[in-house]
């Protein structure tokens, strides 16, 4: 059984404007995928839809044997603590302290007083110290995240969805906003995190290349249509174009010479 | 194309600034007010402010009673505000656009701050003494009330503003809600909320001396007291121990917000 089954997804967000048009693949554990597009293909919904941040339309998510879509809240709130998810404009909180922000992902396991409270277990500190050393950045671990450059909050915000102890990550844009030094750092981070701890990753990316790189499979969406799906190494100059909705590479030759 | 645009733009500037001139003329040819006689009238104002607003040895003699329901009202506006506070930080957080629970409760608390707020304190203040009476608990209502609008409205903003993005990160995580108000909600936007309090704590120091002129209450009721008793040496006395308290306070909560931001 896939980790991940969406069948036949559809979302609008005003009606007869579908953002995303009978999307279906499934996804199996380990892998890293890819969602590649122009802006406004529908990435972001379509991850959102996952975890279901945004409400599914038509059409279901299975996650792990769930029907993402039927979940009461108390169903919901187990199926994301299953699911990590790592955002382009990192979204900690500025002005609390690192370790404090990777220590937000254990929330879903804990009862709202715990969580208000902010009693967390010594196991659960180590594994925060543990994580930040793995990623590098043990040494701000009580420097406040808004003193921290945009590559180190990414991080910081990877350390803690995988505090979360996730089957799957889902990155949406985990690179949009970093230079390409600290871009090639988080890409690097998120392979190992696939390869060494077996968790699958879901990331939308807006450079085609990084995607080729470092996904086992691409996943490319097009006015919320997917155009292409499959290894990534099938995705030739012909399906990107396709994707971004560009002319054939010759034709643009042609014009530039013109 | 653009020429005609920064052609327009000018002659709408033009147009504006003769518009508000036309207006003042008009307001002032309405209301008989004139400019020239005003101004005349300044330095005898001036004069009288000089000769009878002097602090003298008898009105220092009332100083302890000054001081006394000065702190009174600078207590009771600190508590006003302080427990407005409380209560709107519940009432901004059941309104704002981030962690509204649903719609109802969104629009209940919304209705309550704009209603406590677009009523003025003067208002407050002349309502509720018909219906409490006068005593201290109609000076701080009047104040609570006002506070209650202005701050729900102040932190609905700031929540908004602040936390859009880590709210969706812990809601992601699996965050229940009173875990995501209190972790990522009321940390990021603690220093802003204080500093409005302490904002609150000013103002409703200043305008604790009206609303204890109208509901007959602290260091208000005693400048009205001795004001329609022509004993403006004591007024006087009066005015300068409020503008100090004021300034104090001032300088306090500046020293505060300059620690927590």
């Amino acid at each position: 059984m896939p980790l991940l089954e969406v069948n036949g997804l559809t979302k609008s967000y005003q009606p007869g404007n579908p953002i995303l048009k009978d999307v279906t693949f499934s996804v199996e554990a380990g892998e890293f995928v890819a969602v590649i597009g122009p802006s406004g293909a529908g990435k972001s919904t379509m991850l959102r839809c996952l975890n279901r941040m945004v409400d599914i339309g038509e059409g279901q998510v299975f996650f792990d044997g769930n029907d993402v879509g039927a979940q009461n809240k108390k169903g919901l709130r187990e199926v994301r603590t299953n699911i990590g998810m790592v955002f382009q404009h990192y979204n900690l909180v500025p002005r609390l302290t690192v370790i404090e922000n990777v220590l937000h992902g254990r929330f879903g396991y804990k009862s709202t007083l715990q969580g208000v409270l902010g009693l967390f277990t010594e196991a659960e500190k180590r594994k925060a110290f543990e994580l930040l050393e793995k990623l590098g950045i043990a040494e701000h671990a009580y420097k406040r995240c808004d003193q921290l450059s945009g590559g180190q909050q990414q991080r910081v915000g990877i350390c803690r969805a995988l505090i979360q102890d996730p089957k799957i990550i889902l990155c949406d844009e985990p690179i949009a906003s970093l230079d390409p030094n600290s871009s090639k750092v988080i890409m690097d981070h998120l392979k190992s995190i696939s390869i060494e701890f077996g968790i699958t990753c879901i990331v939308n990316l807006h450079q085609v290349d990084v995607a080729k790189d470092y996904a086992n499979r691409i996943i490319g969406l097009k006015k919320g249509e997917v155009v292409f799906d499959g290894p990534s190494p099938l995705l030739n100059q012909r399906f990107t174009d396709e994707i971004y909705g560009m002319k054939t590479a010759v034709e643009t030759r042609e014009l530039i010479t013109v | 194309m653009n020429e005609t645009v920064l052609k327009k733009r000018k002659f709408q500037m033009t147009m504006l600034f003769l518009g508000v001139i036309v207006l003042t003329y008009l307001s002032a040819w309405i209301t008989d007010y004139g400019f020239v006689s005003s101004l005349e009238a300044v330095p005898g104002a001036m004069a009288w402010i000089f000769s009878n607003l002097l602090v003298d040895g008898e009105a220092l003699g009332k100083l302890p009673a000054i001081m006394e329901k000065l702190i009174e009202t600078v207590f009771m506006s600190i508590a006003a505000t302080t427990i407005a506070a409380v209560l709107s930080l519940f009432l901004a957080i059941m309104g704002s656009k981030t962690t509204m629970v649903n719609r109802a409760l969104g629009a209940v608390s919304r209705f309550v701050a704009s209603l406590s707020r677009n009523i003025p304190v003067v208002a407050w203040s002349l309502i509720l003494l018909l219906s409490f009476g006068q005593n201290s608990v109609t000076g701080f209502l009047a104040l609570f009330v006002g506070t209650l609008g202005f701050l729900t409205r102040a932190f609905m903003e700031t929540i908004d503003e602040a936390s859009l993005g880590s709210v969706e990160a812990l809601r992601a995580t699996g965050a229940t809600y009173w875990q995501i108000v209190s972790k990522a909600v009321v940390p990021q936007g603690l220093p802003q909320m204080v500093s409005w309090v302490l904002f609150m704590i000013e103002t409703n120091i200043r305008s604790a001396t009206l609303v204890g002129i109208l509901t007959g209450t602290g260091i208000g009721y005693m400048f009205d007291m001795y004001y329609k008793t022509m004993n403006y040496e004591v007024v006087a006395l009066i005015t300068i121990t409020i503008v100090l308290a004021v300034i104090l306070i001032e300088l306090l909560s500046t020293r505060i917000r300059k620690v927590i931001l």
